[in-house]
């Protein structure tokens, strides 16, 4: 029985231009001298660095270690010496940097001792353990910590889809990944299968890609394993997460929600095949195979470590031609531009597109939305794009969110067919930073006010404490005073004495105290003033000890 | 004529009974008008309004006392929502009252004696530390007010601008190719 | 900008959409000259000028850059519906005004391209029939039935002078829609009506061939995808049951329903004026509902309104209706459990 894929709405049929470089096996890039690990390469917190400069690491060597529950570490992807931990630039639209171990090679590339696992009868929480310390994640462009998504709880999935839908022009490092190393990839999916415990296993792979459908069809059968490889219709944005999931099970992911609430796990083939690496070798992911196509001399796939700085990859290609306009990141319809070749490849990089102004012609100017609506029947999502552009146009960002913004997966798809050339994603990806950034503001603005209303309230409070003690302490002095004149107790007359020398003193104190005065402070604390302000004279850092810039005058 | 007012007073009655109908089962609760204004107010609690904190500040707004536009944190945005809250025009913000880029507060561990003196300053308790002990300032929850500047006696105390990184990056608004060319 | 995609569909631009629009009107413009002489390509002519040098004006004026705006063809499209929706051989000042009244009121006064609430060439027909109705009414007869046929020449004259040496009488005759409302009216029976040599096949003699024009273009224009089956088919399919309706109850009084489909601007209102996107409902459902009224209240002004003609009026008073048609017809939106129901449910 084969499943007979669904129809979602709307997709555009983009020209496929993955010709250019599926016709190679994949190569392997050369050691090189320098690489560099960013610690922020996957969805959520960054890893933080666990070696120090001048250190000397191993291939496979943790560098940066998982912080928080979404996050994973990174590892050397050769034997080298940490040279430095600093910003530099990484592969991200802002072209922002971002904190990186640069290790320089020492050509020797020696491994640490890779342990690995027999998974069969490993327990899937220690397998999800594993898998967290070698820094799998995500390899279809969203790098979501992998080992998370192996958990089963707290939905159970019935059903794992594999992607190997590949629907972005250009990009073919599934596609040859899948017709060279299906076997690896189909013990990838059972491993899988083994930390969820589902039942169904999916494989989608559009249908321009017949080699990687015969492969791994071939290698399902060999290993013996009931997973069902099913052809799509070349339609993109086929590959998207709720798109596949539609395709091959009819099952819509709920908004707001992801497609582990009806019980459907998806992976990457590319995170399928990392996963059998790091179970079988133990090896963390410290390689990838990316593409790297366009306007270069010999378009092909390159088995690449993770922190190759692009310009090293591109010089592996052949390097760009003459008359190249600029590079991008992923594919031509999602991907970015890349503003500094300096950046490494990261987990997230699946491949380089070196422009042209023939195949890439500049943006041309934009016109008004004439409402044509072929965004509309271009949209995955079914949502009305020129609407939401409308409101995100305007910074009425609440109108934008009552048109579904949320539900946007920023495939491109509308504003490859829109007939104004209007920016359509680059709105939406503004109007929902901005809407997020409000939500964050707000929250923060709650949090301050609820902790100042307390900080208000406890003074109070203190300050009636304060009052009730002195009330209470004057009705004794009072009772006292009472008992003088029935009895002259001379007992109390002494404990009245000491009680007004006490209060004296306290009205004396609370005279003399008066806060944001450096003058009229305890000798003791005078002299630990003096000699601060002697270190911060030794420091440069206070001229003069009258610089009072922000003392009270 | 008494037909013509009998049907005027006939139609009168209907549309009041539908209008006085749907104004209960239409009602919405509106919160006071002060806890409005101090929803759109930053609760960075700085003063800067000449307030001792955003509530106070949101009651004067609201009693008609203060102007909407002396809030320097909450910037052009908070003047134009307070604006279109109260019905009113927006304006730009007042002499002397500008907009800092969003900071927080520094303490230099070196040179903290441990006076608490800030931590008595500080209008959200993000200060942590104790008599002779150093003192810290939580980033998260500091609103860079800057009234722990002025208390303390070592100057040990700085602004530093919140940068942005990959993580707090925004996309920007789209460059509008099609500008006016006057 | 840095943001994706970083390529767009090939040969797909505004330009292109008016592009096609235009080449989809040239079979009726060509059955048009056939029938009812050169008069039609003075008037294409003078509202194109007309349109034109409006819109240069208007664009100076609001200080916006002229190449993109006017290269990208939609005053073109709006000087040539304003043309076939008009009168030929009328006096040129006619056409001055419904360019007038298209480009800046309707159109610029909007707020330019795609910012309009009404086809700006309805709003000048609507202004001009309210304005002028005599000119408006006087439709060229049929070359083939004509008094006096006018040559090309003669026409610019006839325009450009305003009053030519001939008297309208001999260029021109009723249309078969006014026919039938005075007749009817009159109790002349149908079957008298349809005997006269003006009334043609189905639709009026030369105008049925028109209509015919209009519909190959139209559907020309569908196969090229530039307009959606919803709006031409409901707003067929609404005028064509409402009369039939009509016409089976009374076939004395009412005609026939391929009349109605054939005469007066049905075809050129389905497929060329209704289906302006930018002041047609979007969504599919609404797009069905706003044809439907459309063409349902060109039946009511037809058969009962004063005007012989219903098109402009029906489709204005369905923008109207646009944004709430809109509000109310939202998709439903993948991975929602239901379809939205109104602007209320958008929050």
């Amino acid at each position: 029985m084969t499943r007979r894929p669904r129809h979602f709405p709307g997709g555009i049929h983009p020209d496929q231009h993955k010709a250019e470089s599926n016709a190679t096996p994949i190569a392997t890039m050369p050691l090189l001298p320098r690489y560099v690990v960013p610690l922020r390469q996957h969805i959520g917190t960054a890893a933080r660095a666990c070696v120090e400069v001048g250190e000397r690491v191993l291939r496979g060597q943790p560098v940066g270690l998982a912080e928080g529950y979404v996050s994973t570490g990174a590892h050397a992807p050769t034997s080298g010496t940490v040279v430095a931990v600093e910003a530099r630039a990484v592969p991200h639209p802002s072209g922002l940097f971002d904190t990186c171990v640069v290790i320089d090679a020492d050509g020797e590339d020696r491994a640490v001792e890779f342990q690995p696992l027999a998974w069969r009868e490993l327990d899937p929480s220690a397998l999800r353990n594993r898998v967290r310390e070698l820094g799998l994640a995500g390899l279809g462009g969203a790098v979501f910590p992998s080992y998370i998504k192996l958990n089963p709880a707290p939905q159970p999935i019935h059903t794992l889809i594999v992607n190997g839908a590949e629907c972005e022009p250009w990009i073919t490092c599934d596609d040859r990944l899948m017709r060279e190393r299906a076997p690896e990839i189909v013990e990838g999916i059972a491993v899988m299968r083994h930390a969820l415990g589902c039942a169904t296993v999916l494989i989608g792979v559009e249908d321009n890609k017949p080699e990687a459908i015969t492969a791994l069809r071939a290698a399902v059968a060999a290993a013996g394993a009931d997973f069902e490889v099913i052809a799509l219709p070349t339609r993109y944005p086929s590959g998207g997460g709720k798109q596949i999931t539609y395709l091959l099970t009819g099952v819509e992911t709920p908004t707001g929600g992801r497609s582990t609430d009806v019980g459907i796990q998806v992976f990457n083939v590319g995170t399928a095949y990392a996963l059998q690496r790091a179970v079988t070798r133990g090896e963390p992911l410290i390689s990838r195979v990316v593409t790297v196509t366009g306007h270069v001399a010999r378009p092909g796939n390159f088995e690449t470590r993770i922190g190759t700085p692009i310009n090293d990859l591109l010089a592996a290609a052949g390097g760009a031609l003459a008359g190249a306009s600029g590079e991008i990141v992923g594919g031509p319809l999602m991907g970015f531009a890349l503003m500094d070749l300096a950046a490494p490849v990261t987990k997230a990089v699946n491949c380089v597109i070196v422009k042209n102004p023939s195949q890439f012609p500049p943006r041309p100017v934009d016109l008004p939305c004439i409402r044509c609506g072929a965004c509309a029947r271009a949209c995955p999502a079914g949502l009305q794009p020129f609407e939401m552009y409308w409101y995100s146009r305007a910074r009425d960002f609440g109108r934008a969110q009552g048109y579904d913004l949320f539900d946007c997966i920023e495939c491109g798809a509308c504003a490859y067919v829109c007939p104004s050339h209007i920016p359509l994603v680059d709105y939406f990806r503004h109007a929902k930073s901005e809407i997020w950034e409000r939500e964050r503001e707000k929250s923060n603005a709650d949090q301050a006010r609820q902790r100042h209303e307390f900080k208000t309230f406890r003074l109070e409070r203190e300050k009636r404490e304060k009052a009730e003690k002195f009330a209470k302490a004057a009705e004794q002095t009072k009772a006292a005073a009472n008992a003088v004149e029935t009895g002259a107790d001379p007992e109390a007359e002494r404990k009245k004495a000491i009680l007004h020398a006490a209060l004296e003193r306290a009205k004396k104190a609370k005279e003399t105290v008066t806060p944001k005065n450096t003058d009229n402070l305890p000798p003791a604390i005078q002299g630990e003033i003096a000699e601060i302000e002697a270190r911060r004279r030794a420091a440069g850092l206070a001229d003069t000890p009258e610089k009072t810039g922000n003392d009270t005058p | 004529m008494l037909e013509a007012i009998l049907v005027m007073a006939g139609i009168a009655l209907v549309l009041g009974g539908v209008l006085g109908w749907a104004a209960i089962r239409y009602r919405v609760e509106e919160d006071p008008l002060v806890e409005k204004i101090d929803a759109i107010l930053p609760q960075t609690q700085c003063g800067q309004c000449g307030f001792p904190g955003c509530k106070p500040y949101a009651e004067a707004i609201a009693k008609g006392e203060a102007d909407i536009n002396q809030c320097p944190p909450g910037g052009e945005d908070g003047v134009r929502r307070l604006a279109e809250l109260l019905g009113v025009e927006p304006k730009p913000l007042g002499e002397g009252l500008e907009p800092k880029p969003r900071a927080i507060a520094v303490i230099d561990e070196n040179l903290c004696i441990g006076c608490t003196l800030c931590i008595q300053a500080c209008p959200v308790d993000a200060i942590m530390g104790a008599a002779k002990q150093m003192h810290t300032i939580i980033a998260d929850q500091c609103t860079g007010c800057e009234l722990c500047l002025p208390p303390c006696p070592v100057d040990c105390i700085h602004m530093e601008v919140v940068k942005e990184d990959v993580a707090s990056w925004k996309w920007r608004y789209p460059v509008h190719m099609m500008k006016r060319v006057a | 900008m840095n943001g994706s995609p970083h390529s767009l569909a090939i040969g797909n631009s505004v330009n292109a959409i008016m592009i096609k629009v235009l080449l989809a009107l040239i079979p009726g413009i060509a059955a048009h000259a056939w029938f009812f002489g050169p008069g039609i390509w003075v008037s294409l002519l003078l509202c194109t000028a007309f349109a034109f040098m409006l819109e240069v004006l208007l664009l100076l004026l609001r200080g916006f850059p002229l190449k993109p705006f006017l290269t990208d063809g939609s005053v073109l499209v709006t000087a040539w519906l304003l043309a076939l929706a008009l009168p030929t051989l009328a006096p040129w000042w006619i056409y001055a005004v419904g360019a007038i009244f298209a480009v800046v009121i309707a159109k610029h006064l909007y707020g330019g391209l795609g910012q309009n609430l009404f086809n700006p060439a309805m709003v000048a027909y609507a202004v001009l029939i309210v304005g002028f109705p005599t000119y408006m009414t006087q439709w060229p007869a049929p070359v083939a039935l004509a008094l006096h046929p006018v040559g090309p020449w003669e026409a610019f004259d006839l325009v450009l002078s305003g009053k030519g040496s001939i008297s309208p009488d001999a260029y021109t005759s009723a249309t078969v829609l006014d026919t039938w409302k005075t007749q009817a009216r009159l109790g002349v029976p149908a079957s008298e009506i349809v005997s006269h040599p003006a009334f043609g096949h189905v639709g009026g003699f030369g105008h049925e061939w028109v209509a015919l024009g209009y519909l190959t273009g139209g559907l020309l224009l569908m196969a090229a995808r530039v307009v959606t089956w919803h709006i031409p088919v409901a707003f067929l399919g609404a005028v064509a049951l409402t009369t039939g309706a009509l016409h089976l109850a009374d076939p004395v009084h009412y005609a026939p329903p391929l009349l109605h489909l054939a005469a007066g601007g049905t075809m050129l209102g389905a497929f060329f004026i209704a289906t302006d996107p930018v002041t047609a409902a979007s969504t599919p459902r609404g797009k069905l509902i706003y044809a439907a009224l459309a063409g349902f209240l060109v039946v009511v002004i037809r058969v009962w309104g004063n005007f012989p003609d219903g098109i402009a009026f029906a489709i204005l008073l369905a923008n109207v209706c646009v944004p709430f048609i809109d509000d109310y017809t939202q998709p439903r939106v993948f991975g929602h459990a239901r379809r939205k129901t109104g602007p209320g449910d958008q929050t």
